[in-house]
């Protein structure tokens, strides 16, 4: 087996008031792309810039380990961290319009990447940010250089951004929703540009989103998180063909639409009927309240996440069969 | 665009709606003078304490005061328009040479006092923001409290009576060491040291808009989006500060110093007496004392013209900080 080029283990999230992930583990190999899939304030966000450490204020990773490329980023020095973040480990944020900073040339914010990490100078770094601009399919790249974000339109400016986050062939991208803001016919223009870079460039790409089609059409394996857990991960073709945690069963109905086809993009994850702040306080399982499936165990202990296959994984004691041992303690 | 280009078209804009108004003040400004009682004539009469009907008349027929207000009006708008302010009754030379002597003392007194308000309240402001609730900030919030409360004249004063008079550091009046034939350095060296004080006493209060400007926005932008993409860089956090934070968060305080300008012109007429500064402030008091209303205008004119001026500056600054505005 090879070695995961990243591995989250156990990690814990807090803000003051109270913990908003809990424990949450997956892997993410080289090469692959792999989704992380759930509604809207489960904490996916929360998770992808701790992975980075760069949590809002007052949030703190309480526990837990981010293993990349054998180094633990959650204990990692601040300098160490500093020459991760943008080389090997890169980042592109939901809203284009706000990420990019609206008082410097787009062109100079792409070439920061490669002077802080390559130490190359200012024309070698404007030659190689027109390069990148042209790869990413802005045209006339190398006038539209001295250009500020607000001459672009959405679209463009999340190809700006993806060409700052690639610029050093990172070797994993954490790209949070990069398309939840943009119009659908470019949304699918930008996955396929990311698609692309990725087989290109030989990175792994993690990819958060809320969207069950973009899932099925562009990653390699998924994990479902509900309430900031993880409830389920599989690689992609099984869960799609037999989801097993009832929240992803839920999903996958709630996606199908009423002539029996499917329709993941038009759909959204929320038509499961309740809400996931049912799952505040909850002592037990945190879907408990919505599911469908529910013993009178669910409600003991939240429930581990259990070896159903080879890389199939879901936290349910019910699909995993392990009822009785919760009842048994 | 060019710099020199914008520069011009805004300042073609600004004198169009500036002219109107200048020339509007003007005539207003001239009419409310009128109703003071007493004109430059009973002034130099009473200072030289005799005086007969005949020379009071001869005084007035010389300086065009025997003519009816109107007519008055008139001549000083012709001379206006041909960019002539008339002659000083009280100083006895034209207003222009008067002004002219005036008009840099005045312009280094701003233009050290708008220094000082933004370098400190800048500073001031970014060091409460990055140690915001902690007790550097805290410390700095009462200080730009007394700052911001307490008139400038008065901290002016203070000042005089701690760094002049107790502990000798500072001069406290003038604006030069007089007799003292400097040059080069200890020329520049005793102007600064004459500017201190009236410059803080000027800038104390915008010292502390500035601190409160700088640190509110400061805060805000270290919440935006692009702070995370530059840290996601790997950039390095003074430099994140630097490049990506400061120039966000400084568009706001340079709006606010544009439209300080006209303030702290009108502030440095108080200033300059306390400091016995030779500006046009000052100027324009001893112009009132002594009824000489060609002078006042004459300072009118140039105080709103210094304004104008001033606001095409900080419109380019403006501009340079910030991409998204285009001249309209
Ligand atoms: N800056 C913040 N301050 C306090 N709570 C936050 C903040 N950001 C996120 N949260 C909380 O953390 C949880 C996870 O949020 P997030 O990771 O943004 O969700 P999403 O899955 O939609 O990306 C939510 O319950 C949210 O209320
Ligand atoms: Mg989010």
């Amino acid at each position: 087996m090879t070695y995961p080029l990243l591995r989250v283990e156990d990690l814990t999230i807090g803000f003051p008031y109270g913990t908003v992930v809990h424990g949450v583990s997956f892997d993410v190999h080289p090469g692959e792309t792999m989704a992380l899939v759930g509604e809207s304030g489960c904490g996916k966000s929360i998770t992808a810039f701790a992975l980075m450490r760069l949590l809002p204020p007052g949030a703190r990773i309480q526990g837990g380990h981010v293993i990349f490329d054998g180094v633990d980023l959650a204990a990692a020095a601040p300098h160490a961290l500093r020459d991760i973040r943008g080389r090997s480990l890169s980042l592109i944020l939901q809203e284009p319009m706000t990420s990019l900073n609206p008082v410097l040339p787009i062109g100079m914010q792409i070439a920061e990447v490669m002077r802080r990490h390559e130490g190359i100078g200012k024309a070698a770094a404007r030659r190689r940010s027109v390069e990148l601009l042209e790869l990413v399919g802005v045209t006339d790249a190398d006038r539209r250089y001295d250009d500020f974000p607000h001459h672009f339109s959405g679209g463009m400016r999340q190809r700006v951004m993806i060409a700052m986050a690639v610029a050093c062939k990172p070797r994993l991208l954490i790209a949070d929703e990069p398309t939840t803001a943009l119009d659908v016919t470019i949304q699918a223009q930008v996955l396929e540009l990311l698609d692309d870079l990725r087989r290109q460039l030989g990175m792994a790409v993690l990819l958060i989103t809320h969207d069950l089609g973009v899932v099925a059409q562009w990653a390699d394996r998924v994990t479902v998180m509900y309430a900031g857990r993880v409830v389920e991960q599989a690689p992609v073709r099984p869960f799609f063909a037999t989801p097993q945690h009832p929240y992803a069963r839920g999903l996958l109905d709630a996606s199908v639409g009423h002539d029996g086809e499917a329709h993941y993009t038009t759909r959204r994850l929320n038509e499961i009927p309740g809400s996931i702040a049912s799952a505040a306080g909850e002592a037990g399982c945190p879907f408990a309240p919505r599911c469908p499936d529910r013993i009178a165990a669910c409600r003991r202990a939240p429930p581990v996440l259990t070896a159903l296959g080879p890389d199939h994984n879901v936290a349910c004691i019910v699909a995993a069969g392990t009822d009785h041992v919760a009842v048994d303690r | 665009m060019t710099g020199l280009g914008r520069a011009g078209r805004t300042l073609r804009r600004t004198a169009w709606q500036a002219l109107p108004t200048m020339i509007g003040i003007i005539i207003l400004c001239f009419f409310l003078l009128k109703l003071v009682p007493g004109d430059a004539a009973d002034v130099i009469a009473a200072e030289a304490g005799s005086a007969t009907a005949e020379t009071m008349a001869a005084l007035r027929a010389r300086f065009g005061l025997d003519q009816p207000l109107l007519m008055q009006l008139l001549a000083y708008l012709d001379n206006l328009a041909h960019l002539r302010l008339g002659f000083s009754a009280r100083f006895n030379m034209p207003v222009s040479e008067l002004i002219m002597a005036r008009l840099p003392n005045t312009l280094m007194l701003m233009l050290a006092a708008m220094s000082m308000a933004l370098v400190v309240g800048i500073l001031a402001g970014w060091v409460m923001a990055i140690f915001a609730n902690r007790w550097p900030d805290r410390m700095l919030q009462v200080v730009v409290l007394i700052f911001y409360s307490t008139p400038g004249f008065w901290i002016g004063l203070m000042a005089i009576v701690l760094f002049s008079v107790k502990l000798g550091w500072l001069p406290a009046n003038g604006n030069m060491t007089i007799g003292a034939d400097l040059t080069g350095f200890a020329l520049i060296a005793d102007r600064a040291r004459y500017l201190v004080l009236p410059s803080l006493a000027l800038a104390s209060f915008f010292i502390a808009v500035y601190a409160r400007l700088t640190r509110a926005s400061m805060l805000d932008v270290q919440r935006q989006d692009f702070m995370r993409t530059a840290a996601a860089k790997g950039l390095h956090p003074v430099t994140i500060q630097l490049r990506h934070a400061l120039r966000n968060a400084l568009i706001p305080v340079t709006t606010m110093a544009g439209l300080h300008l006209g303030n702290l012109l009108g502030g440095a007429v108080v200033v300059e007496t306390v400091y016995g500064w030779p500006g046009m402030g000052r100027l324009a008091l001893e112009a009132v004392t002594g009824r000489d209303f060609n002078v006042l205008l004459g300072v009118l004119l140039f105080s709103s013209l210094l304004v104008i001026v001033a606001n095409v500056a900080i419109d380019l600054l403006h501009a340079w900080l910030d991409p998204r505005i285009e001249v309209h």
